[in-house]
């Protein structure tokens, strides 16, 4: 699962509403696997992102590279692209769980995959 | 040409707790290589595929949009179906990410209204409803009545998930009437029709493309 994966998961566990995004990492693996640096990707995939959240993640991760608001010249900042890229398309979260803030489900990751299902009383 | 998926790292084992690719498979890989000049002026950036099963489909949508990015996403109930997907994805070049997950449980809200290319080869085969239930290969094909169960469920997200110019590719059979789909979804909202079909043996298969109406 790398990092843009995780900016799009929430838990959905039945009247959990309220501050549940992100997901907290815990316990995590992480590898870090080289991707093809697509600039015009990451200036069309930035504006989708939960910045905040993303930045958090990040920095649980110990990766303290990102600015805490995206920069006014993002599209031409080549800097910032990269290490953009980097956290968000090379970062893999191999093994762990993520944890609701809120309601403190856990939704293991496994082999790089998250797992969102929930018993059938939690829906 | 794009080239169909490397699909050789799989085997008749791993066969027997996914959907092995099919003839509706490649119905919907044909729906896309039609479409492929007008899927790679999209330019999406989100593509997400509901239940992708041996990942033939998204890998094959991330070759045909090379040398473009897109983050290239899916979802399946059954485990033996995600690390299928991504190992897919890794044998042939496509960064793919998969959830663990029913249909799109977990993606909404953050997904919403971003998803440019959204592909759905459901469930269709009619089977008593107690079919459905699971999460193991029964459930790539066990669809209940009229094999809808699932599609029916599914409809009301793809406004939900559909972008302002996102396409959304539906593999329906003629017994999931879908001539009634095509006009649930034209009620919904969106312009919906049948851009491709073929006779499999009796079944005739068929693609329903939706864009949102401007």
């Amino acid at each position: 699962m790398r990092l843009i994966t995780h900016n799009m998961l929430q838990c959905h566990v039945k009247n959990c509403n309220d501050n549940n995004f992100p997901l907290r990492l815990e316990e995590v693996e992480v590898e870090l696997i080289e991707a093809d640096f697509q600039p015009e990707f990451l200036q069309n995939i930035v504006g989708k992102l939960e910045w905040p959240a993303f930045v958090n993640t990040a920095v649980q991760l110990g990766n303290t590279s990102l600015p805490a608001t995206i920069p006014d010249n993002a599209k031409d900042n080549e800097e910032f692209l990269k290490v953009l890229h980097s956290a968000l398309l090379e970062t893999h979260v191999q093994q762990g769980k993520m944890v609701c803030p809120n309601c403190s489900h856990v939704y293991p990751i496994k082999d790089g995959i998250p797992n969102m299902l929930l018993a059938e009383h939690e829906i | 040409m794009i080239p169909t998926p490397d699909l050789s790292h799989l085997n008749s084992k791993d066969f027997r707790n996914i959907y092995e690719p099919a003839e509706d498979t490649f119905l919907l890989l044909d729906a896309l290589e039609q479409d492929q000049d007008e899927l790679r002026a999209l330019h999406p950036s989100i593509c997400l595929e509901l239940g992708s099963g041996s990942g033939c489909v998204t890998t094959f949508l991330g070759s045909l949009l090379k040398p473009s990015l897109a983050y290239m996403v899916t979802t399946d109930i059954n485990p033996h179906a995600a690390i299928a997907t991504m190992a897919t994805g890794r044998k042939n070049g496509i960064s793919i990410d998969t959830v663990e997950t029913s249909l799109v449980q977990g993606l909404l809200p953050r997904m919403r209204h971003s998803i440019d290319v959204l592909c759905f080869n459901p469930p269709y085969a009619v089977t008593p409803s107690s079919e459905i239930a699971g999460n193991g290969i029964e459930v790539s094909w066990a669809g209940g009545i009229d094999g809808r169960e699932v599609i029916d469920a599914t409809l009301p997200f793809v406004k939900e998930l559909l972008s302002e110019k996102g396409i959304f590719y539906l593999l329906l059979v003629s017994d999931n009437k879908p001539d009634e789909v095509v006009r649930l979804l034209q009620e919904d909202g969106f312009n919906a029709h049948i851009c491709l079909q073929r006779l499999a043996g009796r079944e005739k298969q068929l693609i329903v493309k939706v864009t949102r109406r401007t």
